[in-house]
């Protein structure tokens, strides 16, 4: 077997710079470390170099168990560039809030890594390997506050529920092994339209499959865990499991069921439709209920799991296309809201919802990012949310699935009234506090590098909600391969 | 900034006016059309712009109830930065429905005009502001999911992979169908043309509004639903049109009669305007719903002229509410002394929306009334007492609060100023020349419903 190991470069990298991080940490004084994030973003930039230099020499690793390929490499574009934004969005909050600041810089590069691995797996053990190594980081992440209980707690929760779900996804990857005799993707896909004869504990596995990807997605039923781990977590890792651990775990997914599963699509569409309808409506309509901006987010990062899952119930090229363009547009508005509700906590140490009230006239900006951002989760036009949101559902609407479409947009319609009354806080209540009259109209002066992040990111979900087509054109190159293992086996099936 | 709105809003109505102008009645199909230019192309999207006869008329009332709405809160003094940005986004959006010749954009458009009036309404607002906004977000995305999922079972259905609408014209869509996808779309856009029973966010949003938002909301923005419907179902589901055409007359007979009594029996002056444009609302989706070329003339018709007119209404709601911090009609009484302008022009936004003849209602009105009594006679005769309803309340409300005797309290009221002056009287202008001169508009918009009416009559 000859082996490309130049296709590994990006991967081999970013654990040099893991390390590099952890030595610099070693030696860096103290008030030194608020440097260390501009550190890991020149690490990931040249990560993101090295990722384009194999554009072009596309291939696959160990006997096609890691593939690089279209749809890999745009990922190890995006999982580096979700990176970079965490590690500025977080730099003020660490320096605050948290000690070992140089771990929580390496931790997230290591994150990012398993993200990346992610993109490649084309094996269900490597697969789950790489997410694990990634749900290892955020469990750390998530109790990195140690010396706040909540977070703590959080920490806790967050582990055992993890490793149940990984339990859950073992036993099923031990299933489908059992019943088809290979771990590949393309292998169980070719053992799918060959025989017939192993339905039964196959379909067992890929219900245990779907269940321990719903804990790592936030599907309800398994929910429970989340919105208290999402409460608990330091804001910006709050915003982290938003973002990438639901979009890497779905990048997963997608290739697993696009590639692997796709011949038994009939099986296990109506259990993916139905928990997505679930799943949306659940978080939806228990968003309306909350008063601590936490835990809002946490319900509406639950109800577009569901609107996300509509793209695997409904999978076709069309959808895979939806679904990526929807996670590239998803994570840049979701990072944008939770970047606004971080720099708002560095300044005010507040989080509920009706402590944003007046932030119009305390900060503008901040007021205008977050209202733009949500206004893009709700699905509003100019901004990524509609295109995002018709893309999915039209494409789940031509797969037959306009049912679902439409529970799709009438939970839109519910996520408006809470995202609204948020805006209601900023825009049209008085920055009034009784405590604290003389500080409350006091303007927010709004550091320059998260401003500049934040235009930033505010800028892509215009860049999406107004002209997607560059990103569609990336994204439309890297479909047709999830589905061509199974085409082509197709073609040569019996 | 303010400058820079006046410019570009006077350059587009200056535009809108070259289109209307240039515009040639004898020509088939939508004309202006811009290159398609592919926006989506794994859905078939294409970003598209044309117009026909019955969007002309609907782009020029656009582009003049901008400007006065620009000119008449010229002097609001709160964010006026972001205030007019975001008039501006429901001006783009009202624009690109009416300009939209893609179903995505149209749908794009249609919601791009709703977001801004949340915060419009919510922060400039008065009487119950937050809740009047809130509810009419609410309402108009709630309805907007119907026009969604009725789009989408089109785009499906007709099977082309194109949201066009010239594309999707050539498609063939069972009766069935059409039978199961008009309403959809008919109450979808209903909604936001006033329908009753759905029309209580718009009286409430009204209320709340500032005034230029107000002009806006009833001028142009509940014109977007009477449009989508023709434009989208009428247009695509003809059979559609025919099936359900009964119960859209019968709707609109309620939103006609009980619109004018609602009116009658409110105390604040934007809850009467506001109901009369309910009623007036109800005069078009009966114009609609009599699939004759008549009453679709002056359905259409009524759309530009109770857009101007309720427009002026509102902007001279504005000014009385300006001066006097009320809109209470029991306090309000004999203006006309102090405010004669105002008075003046009140008196002609009121004729108008009685049907006087030599003001635009009245053509609007009697060919409304034409196609119904060829087709419903007995919604006709209940269409006239609608219009003797209205005369009864404006008649009393003229009478209460500009004419008769003068209220102390009111001695030193100044009238309106002269931009407020010369910005109303543009609107008046326009009120009277397509009452005594309706030609332009009547063939224009009958070159456009005739294709549309052209398709539903080959159906039987």
């Amino acid at each position: 077997m000859n082996i490309d190991f130049a296709l590994l470069v990006p991967e081999f990298l970013l654990a040099g710079l893991v390390f590099v991080m952890f030595g610099v940490d070693l030696f860096l004084p103290a008030d030194k470390k608020a440097y260390l994030p501009y550190l890991g973003v020149a690490g990931l930039m040249a990560v993101i170099g090295s990722v384009f230099s194999l554009l072009g020499d596309e291939g696959s690793l160990y006997g096609g168990i890691f593939l690089v390929d279209e749809y890999a490499l745009f990922f190890k574009v995006f999982f580096p560039i979700v990176g970079i934004v965490m590690m500025l969005a977080s730099r003020d909050f660490v320096t605050k809030h948290l000690e070992n600041p140089g771990e929580f810089y390496g931790l997230v590069m290591v994150s990012v890594l398993a993200m990346m691995l992610m993109a490649s797996a084309a094996e269900l053990l490597t697969g789950y390997i790489a997410l694990e190594l990634l749900s290892f980081c955020l469990y750390i992440m998530a109790a990195y506050a140690k010396r706040e209980a909540r977070s703590n707690e959080a920490g806790i929760k967050y582990i055992l529920i993890g490793a149940f779900s990984s339990a859950f996804l073992l036993y099923g990857i031990s299933l489908i092994y059992g019943s088809v005799g290979t771990t590949t993707f393309t292998g169980i896909a070719e053992a799918l339209q060959a025989g017939d004869d192993l339905r039964t504990a196959f379909l067992a596995g890929l219900i245990f499959i779907v269940v321990g990807f719903g804990f790592k997605v936030v599907a309800v039923p398994f929910h429970m865990w989340a919105p208290d781990v999402y409460e608990g977590a330091p804001v910006p890792v709050t915003a982290y499991l938003a973002v990438a651990s639901k979009a890497a775990s779905f990048v997963l997914m997608l290739r697993l069921f696009a590639t692997a599963f796709m011949p038994a699509l009939d099986d296990w569409k109506i259990i993916i439709a139905v928990l997505a309808a679930l799943t949306m409506t659940v978080g939806n309509v228990v968003a309306i209920s909350q008063s601590s901006i936490k835990r809002l987010m946490a319900y509406s990062s639950i109800g577009h799991a569901g609107f996300i899952m509509v793209g695997i119930a409904a999978l076709s090229e069309s959808a895979s296309n939806a679904l990526m363009l929807y996670l590239v547009g998803y994570s840049a508005a979701t990072f944008a809201a939770f970047l606004c509700i971080i720099i708002y906590f560095n300044l005010t140490g507040k989080e509920q919802i009706v402590d944003f009230a007046g932030l119009a006239e305390r900060s503008p900006m901040l007021a205008l990012a977050l209202t733009v951002s949500l206004f893009s989760l709700a699905g509003l036009p100019f901004f990524a949310g509609f295109t995002i949101k018709f893309y999915l559902f039209t494409a789940a609407a031509r797969e037959g699935l306009l049912w679902l479409a439409a529970i799709a947009m009438i939970n839109s319609l519910i996520s408006v009234y809470y995202y609204l009354m948020v805006i209601k806080q900023m825009y049209m209540k008085p920055a009034q506090d009784p405590q604290e009259s003389t500080t409350a109209v006091e303007r927010l002066k709004v550091p320059p590098v998260t401003t500049a992040l934040l235009a930033l990111l505010i800028g892509v979900v215009f860049l999406v909600g107004v002209y997607p087509a560059p990103i569609v054109h990336l994204i439309e190159e890297a479909t047709p391969l999830l589905f061509s293992n199974a085409a082509t086996s197709l073609a040569s099936g019996p | 900034m303010k400058l820079a709105i006046a410019v570009i809003s006077v350059l587009t109505l200056g535009l809108s006016i070259y289109i209307f102008v240039a515009f040639d009645n004898d020509l088939q199909g939508y004309q202006f059309q811009t290159n398609r230019y592919e926006w989506l192309s794994d859905l078939g999207v294409t970003f598209h712009l044309g117009v026909d006869g019955i969007a002309t008329p609907m782009v020029l009332l656009t582009g003049i109830v901008m400007v006065t709405a620009i000119f008449m809160s010229w002097n609001l003094n709160y964010r006026t930065k972001d205030f007019f940005a975001l008039l501006m986004v429901l001006i783009t959006g009202v624009y690109g429905v009416f300009l939209s010749l893609d179903l995505f954009f149209l749908f794009f458009f249609y919601e791009l005009a709703v977001v801004p009036m949340y915060l419009l309404i919510g922060v400039w607002g008065s009487t119950r502001k937050e809740y009047g906004a809130l509810k009419l977000v609410l309402y108009l995305v709630a309805s907007s999911v119907l026009v969604w999922v009725g789009i989408l079972a089109i785009f499906i259905e007709g099977g082309l992979g194109s949201f066009n609408l010239l594309d999707l014209k050539e498609a063939e869509f069972g009766s069935g169908f059409q039978r199961a996808v008009f309403p959809l779309l008919m109450f979808g856009f209903g909604v936001l043309a006033g329908l009753w029973p759905f029309h209580t966010w718009s009286p409430d949003g009204h209320v709340a509004a500032p005034t230029s938002v107000s002009m806006l909301h009833a001028g142009v923005l509940m014109k977007l639903g009477a449009f989508g419907i023709i434009r989208v179902a009428l247009e695509l589901l003809p059979q559609g049109a025919e099936d359900w055409k009964l119960v859209l007359v019968g709707l609109a007979t309620v939103n006609v009669i009980y619109g004018a009594i609602a009116a009658m029996s409110q105390k604040d002056l934007k809850y009467v305007i506001g109901y009369s444009s309910i009623s007036h609302m109800g005069y078009v989706l009966m114009g609609i719903a009599t699939l004759d070329p008549r009453g679709m003339t002056g359905a259409v018709y009524q759309m530009f002229s109770h857009g101007i007119m309720t427009a002026l209404f509102f902007a001279l709601v504005g000014v009385v509410y300006d001066r006097t911090h009320t809109r209470d009609i029991s306090i309000l009484e004999g203006l006309s002394k102090r405010m004669g302008i105002t008075a003046t022009f009140f008196a002609v936004a009121g004729l108008t929306s009685m049907g006087l003849p030599g003001l635009s209602g009245f053509i609007a009105e009697l060919l409304v009334f034409v196609g119904l009594f060829k087709t419903y006679p007995v919604i006709g005769v209940l269409g006239v007492i609608g219009a003797a309803i209205t005369a009864v309340y404006i008649l009393r409300l003229l009478a209460k609060v500009f004419f008769g005797p003068l209220d102390p309290r009111w001695e030193k009221l100044p009238d309106c100023s002269r931009l407020e002056g010369a910005a109303m009287l543009g609107l008046v202008a326009v009120l009277i020349f397509g009452g005594v001169y309706p030609q332009p508009f009547t063939s224009m918009i009958d070159s456009g419903v005739g294709p549309i009416l052209q398709r539903i009559s080959l159906l039987t």
